[in-house]
């Protein structure tokens, strides 16, 4: 048993770090300020690779070409997301939402066709892509989709509309994943929605991005409300089986919680820097901060909860990359996504504490780190779920 | 066109660096060591160079074992091939023997043109490009800010106080590079992967035919006799503004006899 990452993936979180040092530290708080969603840095960091780690050599990415070739590297994905993530959370999320909601989809269930449409301008940089599932009455329901398409002459008919999708607005999103009703099952408990995934082109008529949303955090992220009214596109825009759109997403969705663990990781690595250094420096009463025990122990939990969330979240990256069970991994991705993104939230609470008054101003990172981590127990299934699928894991008969 | 860019292994120049007791030499096992900085550029440069010429790029490095990492990471920037100088004698190695045996090193690589940094951030000499020029005999072009090569003729902008000069030089030339040429490159993941796979070759000073005592610290044209640590910075005076600034500035550095 190795609790080590490879010298690889060492040498890649350095790079990854150089990267994030120079590239974003010294622009988040402007770009946060701005709600500035920094496009120009998409294809930098597809210079790095960074969107291509799962995907196929014939795309552009790093994962071989099936038979030869190291295979998709999830865990240097995490490593990524987590760097990015320790200086702004938005580009960290924009790399997530990337790779997890844009290319993941069309990856793993797309035809050779939409293959080759959409991954190449993706895993370049070129391109973003976004998922949208949330509307604004289906969130964590997420059957309870209401946006409804429907086959009329060889085209889809989308009529409905989405909530807070991310990459979904930018100025070079190519294409939106959304799910939508296609029709009934009948079951001898009554019908059921038949749920599909339909691949929609930015600009096509009838799709609408509205305006980017006012959030509390995330300010450098795309999010925007995607409505459809008599939006027509190909037949042949379907994303893999007609009604296996459910089922499709809940898969997504399992990668998703373990890049986002790893997000929650970066913020709470960053808090305990930031906490470190503040607690060493600012003085009260003729001593540092950090010589009081309830400073100094406060930052101890944090380094603990640091950890933790670390060994989570990189067990089930590791999981994933070994292909263990997609029951195992769904168990400790929604494992490592609770567990890490409370611990964010709670580290941010400590780092603007140890802060004191400055922790309140956004002169300092500790604040837009307190405004970010809020959405992580939120975003791609909220705590609530996570315990009920670990729940459902245990073999409870929770509801 | 083929190119050898000499790269140097340095501490990290925002740890905190030290020399040894006992020779007065600089302590590598210290700090982290980085690609100096402004190697990097010189890497980027040959990487340009090759994407618009052809022909391979060889990294070639004097310095102990650890510096292996940071011809990795110049092979991951897109590299073609390493060759490392390594051995224990070479320890305490002045400038002009670190040029020797660059030099012979050299003479293992076929090159066009060699590329250097124009400073190493640790010693600081920036004089190791002008004496490999001496040692293989062919033209030397330092400071360059743009670099062209037209056929067997190469050509720089070398930066001066009040605009350029352009200099021109017949290949094989040792060209020095200063950091407004270029933006050097991030490894890609794929490159960190394809790195692992090329070849880096070891020389000792038996493959260069030198011998031991004709490099480190024995044969040194210059010795570090002594040092000292810098003083501890004093606290500033702070003069308040009380109508009179202006006059209390100007006592201040007349006391320190600066005006
Ligand atoms: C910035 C941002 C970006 C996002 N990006 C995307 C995206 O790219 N694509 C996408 O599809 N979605 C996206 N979302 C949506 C996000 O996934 C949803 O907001 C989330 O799943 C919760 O859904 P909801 O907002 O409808 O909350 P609800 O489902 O209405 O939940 C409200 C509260 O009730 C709790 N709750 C609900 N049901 C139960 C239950 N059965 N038992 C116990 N508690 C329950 C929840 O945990 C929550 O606390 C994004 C959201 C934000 C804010
Ligand atoms: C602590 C310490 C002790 C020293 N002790 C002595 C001593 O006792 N006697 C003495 O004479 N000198 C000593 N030196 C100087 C040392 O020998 C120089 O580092 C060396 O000669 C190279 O010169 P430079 O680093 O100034 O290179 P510069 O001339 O500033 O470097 C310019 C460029 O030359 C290339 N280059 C330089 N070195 C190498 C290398 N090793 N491999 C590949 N390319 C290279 C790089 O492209 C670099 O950008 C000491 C230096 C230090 C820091």
């Amino acid at each position: 048993m190795s609790f080590e990452l490879s010298a690889d993936h060492e040498v890649f979180r350095k790079v990854v770090r150089d990267f994030a040092e120079a590239e974003v530290a010294p622009h988040a708080a402007q770009w946060d300020r701005d709600h500035h969603f920094p496009v120009d840095l998409i294809p930098k960091m597809a210079e790095l690779g960074l969107f291509g780690l799962v995907v196929g050599e014939q795309y552009g990415g790093s994962a071989g070409d099936g038979v030869t070739g190291s295979g998709p590297d999830f865990t240097a994905l995490c490593l990524a997301i987590e760097e990015l993530g320790r200086v702004d959370q938005s580009v960290g999320i924009t790399l997530s939402a990337g790779v997890g909601l844009g290319i993941n989809p069309i990856l793993a269930f797309g035809t050779d066709a939409q293959k080759e449409r959409w991954l190449p301008d993706l895993v370049a940089g070129r391109a973003l892509a976004g998922f949208g599932l949330t509307e604004p009455e289906a969130g964590s329901d997420a059957g309870a989709t209401r946006t409804r398409a429907e086959l009329v002459d060889g085209q889809w008919v989308i009529n409905g509309s989405k909530a807070f999708i991310t990459n979904s607005g930018s100025a070079i999103t190519s294409c939106v994943t959304v799910t939508a009703r296609t029709g009934v099952i009948p079951g001898p408990s009554g019908d059921r929605p038949e749920i599909s995934a339909v691949i929609v082109p930015s600009g096509t008529p009838g799709f609408e991005v509205q305006p980017a949303y006012d959030k509390l955090g995330w300010h450098a992220s795309d999010t925007h409300g995607l409505v459809f009214e008599d939006c027509r596109v190909p037949e042949a825009n379907l994303l893999g089986a007609r009604g296996a759109g459910f089922k499709q997403f809940l898969a997504i969705l399992d990668d998703g919680r373990i890049a986002i663990s790893a997000l929650a990781v970066g913020l709470a690595q960053a808090c305990l820097e930031e906490s470190v250094r503040y607690a060493k420096q600012r003085t009260t009463f003729g001593k540092p901060i950090g010589a009081r025990q309830a400073i100094a122990f406060a930052i101890s939990d944090l380094a603990v909860a640091v950890e933790a969330a670390r060994g989570l979240t990189y067990k089930a990256a590791a999981m994933k990359d070994a292909g263990r069970p997609a029951a195992q991994v769904k168990q400790a991705a929604a494992i490592a996504k609770l567990y890490s993104t409370e611990a964010a939230v709670s580290a941010t609470r400590v780092a603007t504490q140890v802060f004191g008054g400055y922790g309140f101003i956004e002169e300092y990172p500790v604040a837009r780190f307190y405004r970010d981590a809020k959405i992580l127990e939120v975003g791609e299934g909220t705590s609530e779920v996570q315990r009920m699928v670990i729940a459902r894991g245990l073999g409870l008969p929770v509801e | 066109m083929n190119i050898v860019v000499l790269m140097k292994q340095v501490p990290d120049t925002y740890a905190e660096r030290k020399l040894q007791a006992g020779d007065n030499t600089l302590d590598r096992d210290a700090s982290d060591a980085v690609i100096n900085e402004i190697d990097e550029y010189a890497i980027e440069e040959g990487l340009l160079l090759k994407e618009a010429h052809g022909g391979e790029v060889t990294i070639l490095t004097m310095g102990p074992d650890r510096a292996t990492e940071s011809i990795r990471k110049a092979l991951s920037m897109g590299a073609d091939k390493g060759v490392h100088v390594l051995d224990d004698a070479l320890h305490g190695s002045c400038a002009i023997t670190t040029a020797k045996v660059l030099a012979k090193a050299l003479g293992t690589v076929e090159y066009d043109l060699v590329i250097a940094g124009s400073e190493a951030t640790d010693s600081r000499l920036s004089i190791v490009p002008a004496l490999v020029s001496e040692a293989l005999g062919v033209a030397q072009l330092s400071g360059a800010r743009k670099v062209t090569v037209d056929g067997s003729t190469v050509t720089i902008e070398r930066t001066t106080d009040t605009g350029f000069d352009r200099v021109e030089g017949a290949v094989p030339a040792v060209v020095s590079v200063v950091e407004k040429i270029n933006e050097p490159r991030y490894p890609s993941f794929k490159g960190i992967m394809a790195a692992k796979s090329k070849p880096v070759t070891t020389l000792s000073l038996s493959d260069l035919g030198l011998s031991p005592d004709e490099v480190g610290l024995v044969a040194s044209t210059t010795t570090v006799e002594s040092y000292e640590e810098a003083p501890p910075r004093a606290a500033g005076t702070i003069v308040k503004d009380e109508g009179n600034g202006g006059a209390a500035i100007a006592e201040y550095l007349a006391s320190r006899k600066l005006i």
